[in-house]
């Protein structure tokens, strides 16, 4: 069964989303809803003081984290990016179910790890990981930070140890280009800022905790909506099929496994059906964009690989 | 004066040359500053002052913004105003995460602890690498 229907997902985001809130910690009623739409926190230091909602030593705080307007993904750092994904992960793991085959797990980890480390961001704060999800579905997910996911039915695109590679090297495509938590809306990351900024080295009071959280969940809704309901930009596609064509190269895979997977995938997917084909665009198109790029020469593809291709994913 | 950077990934791995494919010579801990003594490729040379660990770690396992675990006042303000500094464990944390799971407790985060916690060794992927005819940057 496949319990991430569109209709559940919505009914969670909006969940999440109705818990929200945009605000500082100093700040209360309407006043919040003035910061999140002030060009700079001064102003709504000056209202504060003059609408004696604040006091002194409260506007100057508020007047201090004006830098916090203004912050964007870039500031976040590996650490935060770690935590929202590993949220996302959780979230996705709350529809799909875990492939059990430990051997084909294990595989798949060995060629995510190969791609990952001929990527330009080998290195993220926990690290990369790839998980089988046990679904028909043509599909894969990049959280932020390195988790990444792959079901059955898009293993069953893959023809090869390189086609594998492809749909892996594309996923840690996204999450170099940090394509996840830019899906962020900015004003979610100000008020974490602002909170952040004005709240100091002191543990999170309870007030400061629940408004993180509310805008954390926020957050984490925001990717998880790009990643299953409305899909990236063509844009940041790409962007992740070039990096994939480059780190290919690198690793020694095929770079054109790239294009023979979407092809085997362009038979499979059903046009506007509930998976990939909703979030990406059609693998001609893909095809097309990505074919200038490759190397004339492809690479050689070893009997081994093929062997090892074909023992570790027998059932899937 | 040689610049310095912080580590800014949960375990730093010193190395003994600039290549996955080299021996992992020592560890870093999250935030440790470390004093850049060479760049070659993406990669850089390290020494752990106070220490006598030096090694290669991979560009992308360092920031050259100071990364605070336990800030006082002073540096407080520094990040508010400059965002020089990134204040490890603020922010979405640990403690923003257990707030959540506590408010969403059908989520099941076991499964992304065992996620992480299984990666294939060194050893592995430079066998599998090898095998496989591939390259390991």
């Amino acid at each position: 069964m496949n319990l991430w229907s569109r209709r559940d997902f919505l009914a969670w985001s909006s969940k999440a989303g109705l818990a929200g809130a945009c605000a500082g910690p100093l700040l209360t009623g309407g006043l919040a809803g003035l910061l999140s739409g002030c060009k700079t926190a001064e102003i709504a230091a000056d209202f504060g003081r003059a609408a004696g909602v604040l006091d002194e030593q409260q506007a100057q705080s508020v007047a201090r984290v004006g830098t916090a307007i203004g912050r964007s993904f870039e500031d976040i750092t590996p650490e935060q990016e770690y935590y929202i994904g590993r949220t996302v992960g959780a979230t996705i793991l709350g529809s799909y179910k875990p492939y059990a085959d430990q051997g084909a797990n294990a595989y798949v980890n060995l060629v995510g790890t190969m791609v990952s480390l001929s990527s330009d961001m080998p290195e993220t704060f926990g690290g990369y990981h790839f998980l089988i999800l046990d679904s028909d579905e043509i599909n894969a997910f990049a959280a932020p930070g390195g988790l990444i996911f792959i079901t059955r039915g898009m293993l069953r695109c893959c023809v090869s140890e390189d086609a594998v590679a492809a749909v892996l090297a594309h996923e840690v495509g996204h999450i170099q280009h940090h394509h996840g938590i830019q899906t962020i809306q900015r004003a979610r990351l100000t008020s974490a800022f602002t909170i952040l900024a004005a709240e100091g080295a002191r543990t999170l009071g309870g007030a400061d905790l629940a408004q993180l959280t509310d805008i954390f969940e926020e957050s984490v809704s925001d990717v998880v909506n790009t990643l299953a309901v409305n899909g990236y930009s063509r844009t940041a596609e790409r962007e992740a099929d070039r990096a994939a064509a480059v780190i290919l190269d690198r690793a020694g895979y095929d770079s054109a496994a790239l294009v023979s997977m979407l092809e085997v995938m362009d038979t499979k997917l059903t046009p506007g059906g509930p998976d990939f084909a909703r979030t990406h665009p059609s693998p001609a198109s893909r095809i097309r964009d990505i074919r200038p790029a490759l190397p004339a020469v492809r690479a050689s593809d070893p009997a081994l690989r093929q062997q090892r291709f074909l023992a570790a994913l027998p059932r899937i | 004066m040689s610049r310095m950077m912080s580590v800014q990934v949960q375990t730093g791995q010193l190395r003994s040359s600039p290549s996955f494919l080299a021996g992992i010579v020592g560890e870093v801990a999250y935030a440790r500053q470390v004093q850049v003594l060479e760049e070659r490729a993406g990669w850089a040379r390290v020494a752990v002052p106070g220490t006598s660990l030096a090694g290669w770690m991979h560009g992308s396992a360092l920031s050259s913004k100071r990364i605070v675990l336990q800030a006082g006042a002073e540096d407080v303000e520094r990040a508010a105003t400059t965002g020089e500094i990134a204040l490890a464990g603020k922010g979405f944390s640990e403690e923003v995460e257990r707030e959540f799971r506590s408010r969403n407790p059908n989520l099941d985060f076991r499964r992304i602890d065992q996620m992480q916690a299984s990666a294939p060794t060194m050893a592995q992927i430079r066998r599998f690498a090898q095998e496989g005819q591939l390259r390991l940057a």
